[in-house]
This record gives C-alpha cells, structure tokens and sequence, in this order.
C-alpha cells in the first residue's frame, strides 16, 4: 500500500514460525449451520489447514481479505478457518455474506490471539484486544508450514505468496 | 472429528429453559455429551430438521442406541430410563 505517509507500526510479534508446532486450542468453530466447540487438531486431522486470524467481523480488513481469500479460492486446495474475537452470532452473519466453505472460530477473550502472539490491544477502545491479520498454513499434524503475521496496521496478507505456499506443501 | 467423541449430541439454542433442563439431567447421569449451538431463528435450523424431523430444540442423537429425539420431557425421561438408576432391566 503507498499511502505517502507513513503507517502504523505493530510491536514485534513472537509467533510460531514454519518448522514450529502451532499451539493446540479449543473454542467454539462456528460453520453453516451450528457451532461447537473444536480443536485445532481435530480440524487439522481433516488435512492442510490454513488458519487466518482477522480484526473484528464487520471492520474492513476482515471484510477484504475474505473477499481475497474467496477470490483466489484456498478452500479448493486446504481447510480454511478463521479465528477473531467476535461472538458465534456474528460469525453466523459473516458466513452467509462471504468465507465460502470456512468455518470460523470465535475467541473472544482473545487467549487463541496471545498463544500465536498475534493480539492487537485496539488503540480507543478500551477492554478490546483482538486478533493482527495473520496467516499459518499448518499440517495435519499442526506443523507450520508457511507463517505471515501483520507488522502494520492496517496491512494484507500477500495473497500470492500464501498461494505459492500451498502449492509447494499440499 | 476423532473417535473419542460422546456419543451424545445435543443440539441446543443459548439460554434455552428447555435444554438447559436436558443440560441438567446429562449432568446429573454423568454423561458425555456434545453441544451444537444453533440460532434462535426457526427458519435457520435445518441441520435439526434433518437430523430429529423438527426444528424444535433440544433435540439429542444418542449414537449408543440409535435414538434421535425431541422435546425436553421425552428426552428427560429417555435419559433417566437408559442412563439412571431406574433403567430399564
């Protein structure tokens, strides 16, 4: 993005990096039509699984890059889920709009957000910590294969390289 | 979803006086069971439609013996004749 000025910079993030184990999580997985709780190894064990943390259902930045997302098509190649701190209901509304094929878990408390070290503490909204853009493609067994962690704010994903990814490792 | 799964699936609607009376009786029997959440809306519950023939929840599956089954008292009193100290011989 050239915007002339300078954007936001994110503190460093400790994230899981490719070779890593991703953190194991429970939370409720939200799809079509109920949801449940789930575990990332559960979800993993169904093959490649890309996992993509978004701010908050209805900003923006979560609506583009799952319109990107759907662009390009991953659910074809990899299980697609989502993780942000909105609530199972908004998660509900955010799939029958766009996200084709995902399932999206609900972390409120933010908790998925500290173990991945992607937290994003929303400057003017006091109490609200929520998820950075960020990208894993994991294993069945959880392993990282390709890692992207937002270092601005706002910023993207690099569609093109997350395309690359799944086709070196899927 | 991996084999260690219970074997009872409840499908149930958040605050819902009626399955949190099923919620109880599971509690109290000590069973495993599995929550699906589904919407408050009638119109957006097919998955139970499917799986119980209604849209009405609590609907249980019970994978142990084969029953699907609606209504809170009907599902109350199958738990307690399967699972509780009464149960059928």
């Amino acid at each position: 993005m050239d915007l002339g000025f300078e954007v936001t910079d994110l503190p460093a993030s400790d994230h899981p990096a490719p070779g890593d184990v991703a953190p194991e999580f429970t939370r409720p997985l939200v799809g079509p039509e109920f949801w449940a709780d789930t575990s990332l190894s559960a979800v993993v064990a169904e093959g490649p699984t890309l996992l993509v943390f978004h701010p908050m259902d209805g900003a923006f930045p979560t609506t583009y890059m799952w319109n990107a997302i759907d662009d390009h098509g991953f659910a074809d190649d990899v299980t697609l889920v989502g993780v942000s701190a909105s609530s199972p209901y908004e998660h509900k509304a955010l799939l029958e709009e766009r996200a084709e094929d995902a399932r999206l878990f609900s972390d409120p408390d933010a908790g998925v957000a500290a173990a991945y070290g992607v937290e994003n503490e929303l400057d003017g909204m006091a109490g609200v910590t929520e998820h950075r853009p960020a990208v894993f493609l994991l294993d069945s067994d959880r392993t990282v294969r390709y890692a992207w962690v937002a270092d601005e704010w706002p910023t993207f994903p690099d569609y093109e390289e997350i395309a690359d990814a799944i086709a070196d490792h899927v | 979803m991996s084999g260690s799964d219970p074997q009872i699936t409840l499908y149930r609607l958040q605050a819902c006086p009626f399955c949190e009376r099923v919620v109880r009786v599971l509690e109290d029997l000590d069973l495993p069971y599995q929550s699906r959440f589904v919407e408050p809306m009638h119109s957006d519950r097919n998955v139970v439609k499917r799986v119980s023939g209604k849209r009405s929840v609590p609907a249980i599956v019970d994978e142990n013996t084969g029953v699907t089954m609606s209504e809170s008292g009907n599902i109350v009193e199958y738990l307690e004749h399967t699972y509780g100290d009464g149960r059928a011989a």
